[in-house]
Formats: structure tokens, C-alpha cells, sequence
């Protein structure tokens, strides 16, 4: 018994009215460690036990208005400064169209850390080695008792005094209420090794699981991202066309747009007389030009059309760009060498169209105006 | 005649019990066997959800193109069903925020039960929209969170807007739910002499002492939650009528449809809970906690929201006509007339006419007679989303690209199993938690506050 530390004295009412009396008595008697417990909130027993007003709201203030000012910037900053999108014709920034987000997100921050900071910090909960928990004055407390408990943490606290002083209140019930010493002793170990061998097992689940969803599961039916359709694949067949070609010749007579059969096939000197480059070289032109030279072009050619192939040998390096039978050559000849290729160079007809070609020549007319400029652009 | 004395408000609990009796009913259900209605009911609502989960599973498989969907009605049932199950929702804060700030003392019998049917309600209506995207384990882009993408979701379409909403209305109702259930979570604690129960209530109450230096705080977080779950509760069904109301499309596009949504939930809730809480309080035999002055006022609620609907009803035609707007006025004649106006129909007889019964004290205080009232309220008010998602889908601008919404039994078997699913929580949920609020009752019980009043 005596190795027991004390916690409190506790007493239990029959009567909310009794209560209420008991609680002005002990505060006379100048007890400030004491609690009362009862299945229900009293009205007014604030202000008995002279508790000050509750603090809570500051803590939802301060949260709910951090919540709508985080709202507020971060949608900015998604809106205006990170990802700039046109939507509906509208402004990046329209405050109207934000005040919905920023209302659920204040009332969530808000209303969760409420209950978060009331609950872990105020209450300092979880806590389920306290020592009233699990005694028989709980026991009666939460169905139809009234208790106070006075601490013997308080100045004023002497077992035999209170005991008496609770019992002339006109208390019911009187009890001692003691630590417990096993439980405080029984500190969780880190090192456990049944805590070690719990983590390492739930290390491997976890990781094991989100490798196979990550690795096999999104690619398994249906979760395959969309692969499998409803289409008619390039050399399968089908049952929509009669022959079950899934793969359709052009209509007899007719030719595609845009592939328009080449008139001058072998035949670069008449396509150097009569092709004409329809394009003007604008900026956007050039740009295409630019783009499509250094794909299609570059690795032969070198970035600057001087010859310099980045083959390392794999293939014949070809001639400069910058000769004088190419600057003096019409837009139709080149045209038509990257149509139709010349000796080992092949042709790209597949690859680069027809618009495209015209774009790629007037930037090799850039490249070649570059090394021998004209007298007018030094001026 | 009978006089009232409006003076004195009437006792919320009849018969007057003990406190502890009051512990004693509340907890038997969950210290039981079951009976065999429960059995009963759960193996339905079972097959029900069996149902939904398999018309969901050949829908995840095969794709949204096996329900009724297609142009121009791209929102069948899935969207109907979600607007309708979060409108269910409402009541549950309803009845737990508004009606405690208003300090209705009755809905403390109820609060807790309608508090779970909204979590569960919400629950259902989160399906919708998920499935609704096409490929559900996607939907974690509907967050913004920096994904590999570098892409950023659009904050300025309602859709995204009811993402939000939607999922802080969940988290708030469920935190809500939580802090009421936690004082009770401990009386179970202090009276199971089960081992395993005794371990689960006692984390879940997390050490709850019923000290009144906390009840002093949690009766500040309790209002101040309260304060907060009231215009969210008006907020999300407001963000669930943008959806509709930002578009353009004829029908949808017009100011009354924030009001006329939140009338429309609170309504459909008040009748699904009081239907449910008359089959719970008979089974249960707590006819003298939720007594019929309780079921009586919730009645009375259900009159005035469902005349608010109606009167919506009558200005959506008066403002088409009004307008002068001819595809308006179109989209109109057309519900009440067009091949669709059997839906419609069936929602004026079901939501205006009948309600219209609740005039008569008797009715409101007959059980089997409001019991059916509120199951036509529910019928009405989900034919009361049909109409807008489908009627103004299938006609709109333009004639040549007018169509018909025929739902295909994946669509009827998806609805089924959200009420399965529903069900099933509630049958559980009255199971396993107290259906009403230990401390809250008791709170009001005559006798239990002190009687000279004067620290108030
Ligand atoms: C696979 C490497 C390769 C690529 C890619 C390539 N070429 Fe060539 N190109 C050659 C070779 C090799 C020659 C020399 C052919 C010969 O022997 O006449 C050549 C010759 C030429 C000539 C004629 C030069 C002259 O002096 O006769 C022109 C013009 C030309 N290429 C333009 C282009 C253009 C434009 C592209 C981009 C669409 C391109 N080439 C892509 C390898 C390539």
C-alpha cells in the first residue's frame, strides 16, 4: 500500500445541485488541483469551478485565416506564376473564381486543427495510463455520478483532512485513487525486438505492395493505361470491310492530299528549272526550317551545314553546304536533292514535308548567308 | 380543445428515465446478439452492395461504355446519384450544427444517428464522381499536388471546386462526428467487461476522463465546429449546384439553383433520416428517446423545405417565361411536356403534392402515413436530379444533336448497390457505436442541470 504513490481523493455526488454546493466549498477551502468529472457537461460549472473562459477560438482564428491566406497564394502562384493557362478567355488572377477553394480550405484547417490542438495538445491525449482511468470512481462518474477529486499534488492536501472535508459535503462515495506503478514503470522500447521485427515486416508489405502496383498492376487489364482499344491496328485484320484488310488501299483514281506523285524522280535539272519556293522566309518559316535542319539534317551535315558529320566515319561525310555550286544552286535544286536524295545521300520525302522541305532550304540559304554575307549585311 | 403552453418547452425524452437507463438502452444493442431481423437485413443490404460492386466491377473492366452515357446525355445515373447522395447527406449537419446553434434541444436524440447517415451518405456520393472519371485509380490527379506531369489542376471550374468541397465536408462531418462520439466511446469503455471491446474503446476514446476542465473546451470546440459545419453544409450543396449553374447549358444556368439544391438536400435528408430512425426506434425499443415529437418536428421540416422546392419549382418556369429567352422557355415546356415529363411528374406529385399532407397533425404524428411520405419524398427528390441532369442534356441548343438517355442495368445495378452500401454502414454502425448521444441526452434529461440556474 504504501509504495503506491497518491494521486487524488475522489468523491461522488447523487446530485447535480449537491455538486454544484460542494464545488463553491472546495474553492472556499482554497483547493485549486481538483477536478470534476461528470457524464455530462454541467451548465455553469465553469464558472463554479472559476475555470477561465476557453482559449480554443484564438487557436481556430489563427488557423482558419492561415488556411484561407495559404489557399489564396497557392492557387496565385499555381494560376499566375507556375502555370499560366487560358481558360474560358479569362484573366489568370480572378479572385471570384478562388473564393470557393479558399472557403473549404479555411473551414478545413480550421475546424481539424480545432479539434487536433484541443485534443493532443490541450488535453494531452492520447493518454490511457492516467490514473483515474479504469477505477471504480470512473466507473460511477461516467453513467449517473457526480465526482470531484482533489489532487494531492495541492498545498493545501492532507489524505485524513480531505477524506473528511469530502464526506461532510455530503459525498456518497469516497475514494483513493493511487498511480500505477507498473504502468508508469513500463516505458515502450524502440529496441524491442518484437517492435524491431513489426517495422522490418511492415517495411516489406508496404514496399512490396507499391512495387507490384506501380510495376505490374497498372499494367495489367484495366488498369493498362488505356492500351488495349477498340481499333483496327496497322497489319491485323478486321470484320468491318469485306476482304478483313485492316489496312485500306487508297480509292482507285485518287490521290491524297499533300502526296501529290513527284514529277522530277531522277531528274535534278529540270526541278532546279521549274520548282519554285512558295514559302517567304519569315521568322516562323525560319524557325520550322531551323528545327527540321538540325533533326533531319545535322547529323550529316553538321549543325553549321560545314560538312563536319557527327558520324564519326559510319557513314561517308558529306560535302560543305557553303560551296559555291550550292549558294549559286535555285531553291528547287537543293528541294529537290532532299527529296529524291543524291548518290548515297537518301531521300527524305518520307520523313520531312513537302512544306517543311521549302523551310529547310531557306534556312540553308541563313547558314550560307552567314559564312559569306553579302556586302549590304555588314552594313 | 387542448391548449399548449408554448412557454415551456416540452421534455426532449419521455417517461422521464434514470441517467443510467439511459446508458442501459443505448448500450444494449451493441452488448446483444443480434437478432434475426438484423441478419436479415444485412444479408439484403449485402446483396445489394454485391450487386453494386459487380456492375462496378464489369464497368472498371470494360469501361464507362457500358452504362447508358453517351452524347448528348454525357451525366447519367452517375451524377443524378451523386448529387442525390450528398443532398441525403445534408441533414445529418443540419441537424447537428444548425438546429444546435439554434438551440433546438430535440435534435439531440437524433444528431448522432443523422451524423453517421451524412458520413455514410457522403461516402456514397464520393463513388459517383470517382467512377464517373472513367478510370477511377486515376483520380488522384483531381489533387493538386506536384506530379510528374508538372501539371496543376484548373481552381477555377466548379468541378474542381466540388472536389474541395466534397471532400472537407467528409473530413469536417466525420471530425465532428468523432469529438460527439468520444465522452460515449469512454462510458462504453467504463461498462464493457469484454477484453478486446475494452482495448478498442479505450483507444478510440483516447483517455477520455470526463473532467469538466475538458468538458469546458469541448463544449467551446463543439460550438465552434458547429459554427463551421453551418456554412460549409450550405456551401457544398451551393458548389454541387455550380457545377450545373456555370455551364451554359439551358435549365442549368440560372441564379436559384444555390438556394433551390440546398433546400432540395435538406429536404431528401430529413426524410431518409426520419425513415431510418423509425425502424431504428422500434427495433430498438428507444421509442422514449426519439419520441414522435421528435419525428413530429421533422415533419414539419420536411413541409417547409418542400414547399421551398416547390416554390423553386414554379420560378424556374416563371423566370424561363420571364426572360424571354425562347430556348429557355423551351427547356421548361419541355420537362413538363416532353418525353421525358413522366420524371417529371412524378417529382411534383411526389415532392409538392404529398408533402402537402404534413398540414394535418394527424398525419404528422402517424407513423406508417409519414413513414411513406418520406419514402416518396426520397423517390421525388431523386427524379428531382434526373429531370435536371437528363431533360436539359437531351434537348439543348441544338435539334440535330438532340438524343434520348436510356440507363442500362449497370446504371440500375451501380444505384442499387449504393444503397446497399449505405444500409449496410447503418446496419453495422447501430451495431457497433451508440446510435444516440450518451452525454448529450443526459444533458438535457429534466433534473440533470442545476436547478437554481444562477451560473448560467
Ligand atoms: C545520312 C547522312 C545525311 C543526311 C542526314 C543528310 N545528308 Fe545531305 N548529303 C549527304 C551526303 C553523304 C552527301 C554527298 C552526296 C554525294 O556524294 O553527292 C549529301 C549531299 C547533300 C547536298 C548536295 C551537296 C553537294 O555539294 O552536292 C545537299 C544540298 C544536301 N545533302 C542537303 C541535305 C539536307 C537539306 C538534309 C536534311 C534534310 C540532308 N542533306 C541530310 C549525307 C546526308
Amino acid at each position: 500500500m504504501e509504495n503506491k504513490p497518491l494521486y487524488s481523493v475522489a468523491a461522488t455526488f447523487d446530485d447535480v445541485n449537491k455538486l454544484i454546493k460542494a464545488v463553491d466549498k472546495v474553492n472556499e477551502a482554497g483547493y485549486t488541483i481538483y477536478d470534476v468529472h461528470s457524464p455530462y457537461p454541467i451548465h455553469g460549472m465553469p464558472k463554479a469551478m472559476k475555470l477561465k473562459p476557453s482559449k480554443l477560438g484564438f487557436v481556430t482564428l489563427i488557423f482558419g485565416l492561415s488556411g484561407a491566406i495559404f489557399a489564396f497564394l497557392f492557387m496565385y502562384w499555381v494560376n499566375v506564376i507556375d502555370y499560366p493557362l487560358i481558360v474560358g478567355g479569362k484573366p489568370f488572377y480572378q479572385l471570384p473564381a478562388y473564393i470557393p477553394v479558399m472557403f473549404e480550405v479555411t473551414v478545413l484547417s480550421a475546424s481539424v486543427f480545432t479539434i487536433v490542438w484541443m485534443l493532443f495538445i490541450m488535453f494531452k491525449f492520447p493518454n490511457l495510463s492516467h490514473p483515474l482511468l479504469d477505477t471504480d470512481y470512473m466507473k460511477k462518474v461516467s453513467v449517473d455520478r457526480y465526482g470531484i477529486s482533489i489532487q494531492a499534488k495541492d498545498e493545501l492536501f492532507d489524505l485524513v483532512k480531505v477524506k473528511e472535508f469530502l464526506k461532510e459535503l455530503g459525498a456518497e462515495e469516497v475514494f483513493e485513487i493511487y498511480f500505477k506503478v507498473d504502468e508508469l514503470k513500463d516505458k515502450p522500447k524502440i529496441f524491442d525486438k518484437k517492435f524491431i521485427s513489426f517495422l522490418a515486416l511492415t517495411t516489406v508489405i508496404v514496399s512490396g505492395i507499391t512495387y507490384f502496383i506501380l510495376n505490374h498492376l497498372l499494367f495489367m487489364s484495366p488498369f493498362n493505361w488505356m492500351h488495349e482499344q477498340f481499333r483496327v491496328d496497322p497489319q491485323t485484320t478486321t470484320t468491318v470491310f469485306k476482304d478483313n484488310f485492316g489496312m485500306r488501299n487508297p480509292v482507285a483514281g485518287t490521290v491524297a492530299r499533300g502526296h501529290l506523285p513527284y514529277p522530277f524522280k531522277g531528274n535534278p535539272a529540270d526541278a532546279e528549272k521549274f520548282l519554285v519556293n512558295p514559302l517567304i522566309p519569315t521568322k516562323q518559316v525560319l524557325e520550322l526550317g531551323k528545327q527540321k535542319y538540325l533533326t533531319f539534317c545535322s547529323p550529316c551535315h553538321g549543325n553549321f551545314g560545314e560538312g563536319d558529320s557527327r558520324l564519326r566515319g559510319q557513314f561517308p561525310n558529306p560535302p560543305t553546304l557553303h560551296s559555291d555550286k550550292l549558294r549559286n544552286m535555285k531553291d528547287g535544286g537543293i528541294y529537290h536533292i532532299i527529296t529524291d536524295g543524291q548518290n548515297v545521300m537518301p531521300s527524305y520525302a518520307s520523313q520531312i514535308t513537302e512544306e517543311e522541305r521549302w523551310a529547310i532550304v531557306h534556312y540553308i540559304r541563313v547558314l550560307q548567308r552567314s559564312l559569306n554575307p553579302k556586302e549590304s549585311d555588314l552594313r | 380543445m387542448r391548449t399548449i403552453d408554448y412557454s415551456i418547452e416540452p421534455p426532449v425524452v419521455e417517461q422521464n428515465p434514470s441517467l443510467s437507463s439511459i446508458n442501459e438502452s443505448i448500450a444494449k444493442p451493441l452488448e446483444t446478439k443480434p437478432t434475426k431481423g438484423w441478419y436479415i437485413a444485412i444479408s439484403i443490404s449485402l446483396t445489394m452492395l454485391l450487386i453494386g460492386a459487380v456492375s462496378l466491377g464489369w464497368t472498371f473492366y470494360k469501361g464507362v461504355g457500358v452504362w447508358g452515357v453517351n452524347q448528348p446525355v454525357g451525366w447519367g445515373f452517375d451524377i443524378v446519384n451523386f448529387v442525390f447522395w450528398v443532398g441525403i447527406g445534408h441533414a445529418g449537419t443540419l441537424i447537428s450544427a444548425i438546429l444546435f446553434l439554434l438551440r433546438q434541444r430535440w435534435r439531440t436524440s437524433i444528431a448522432r444517428f443523422a451524423e453517421a447517415m451524412t458520413i455514410f451518405a457522403v461516402m456514397c456520393a464520393g463513388i459517383f464522381p470517382a467512377i464517373h472519371t472513367g478510370r477511377p485509380w486515376l483520380d488522384g490527379y483531381l489533387f493538386p499536388y506536384p506530379n510528374q506531369h508538372a501539371l496543376w489542376v484548373n481552381f477555377t471550374s466548379p468541378l474542381l471546386w466540388d472536389v474541395f468541397a466534397v471532400s472537407t465536408y467528409f473530413t469536417v462531418s466525420l471530425v465532428f462526428w468523432y469529438i460527439g462520439l468520444i465522452p460515449d466511446l469512454a462510458a462504453l469503455r467504463d461498462r464493457t467487461t469484454n477484453k478486446i471491446k475494452k482495448v478498442v474503446y479505450s483507444i478510440l476514446s483516447l483517455g477520455w476522463r470526463h473532467s469538466n476542465r475538458h468538458w469546458q473546451h469541448y463544449e467551446m470546440a463543439y460550438l465552434i465546429l458547429a459554427g463551421f459545419a453551418t456554412p460549409l453544409v450550405l456551401s457544398v450543396h451551393t458548389i454541387v449546384s455550380f457545377d450545373f449553374a456555370v455551364s451554359i447549358m439551358p435549365g442549368w444556368h440560372t441564379t436559384i439553383f444555390p438556394p433551390y439544391f440546398v433546400a432540395g438536400a435538406v429536404f431528401s435528408g430529413f426524410a431518409m433520416v426520419q425513415n431510418v430512425l423509425i425502424i431504428i426506434r422500434k427495433v430498438f425499443k428507444i421509442e422514449h428517446i426519439i419520441t414522435l415529437d421528435t419525428l413530429e418536428k421533422m415533419n414539419k421540416v420536411m413541409l417547409a423545405t418542400g414547399m421551398m422546392v416547390g416554390y423553386a419549382y414554379g420560378m424556374e418556369f416563371f423566370i424561363a417565361w420571364y426572360s424571354g429567352n425562347p430556348i429557355e422557355q423551351f427547356v421548361f415546356l419541355n420537362r413538363a411536356l416532353g418525353p421525358y415529363a413522366w420524371s417529371y411528374w412524378i417529382m411534383v406529385s411526389c415532392n409538392v403534392l404529398f408533402t402537402q399532407l404534413f398540414w394535418f397533425r394527424k398525419i404528422r404524428r402517424s407513423i406508417p402515413v409519414m413513414f411513406v411520405i418520406a419514402v416518396l419524398v426520397n423517390v421525388g427528390m431523386w427524379f428531382e436530379r434526373f429531370v435536371i441532369v437528363v431533360t436539359s442534356l437531351s434537348r439543348d441548343y441544338l435539334p440535330s444533336s438532340w438524343g434520348m438517355y436510356i440507363p442500362t442495368i449497370y446504371d440500375f445495378g451501380i444505384l442499387i448497390g449504393s444503397f446497399g452500401l449505405f444500409f449496410t454502414l447503418i446496419f453495422l454502425f447501430i451495431r457497433t457505436l451508440p446510435v444516440v448521444s450518451i452525454a448529450e441526452v443526459k444533458a438535457v434529461l429534466p433534473n440533470s442541470q442545476p436547478s437554481h440556474g444562477g451560473h448560467n
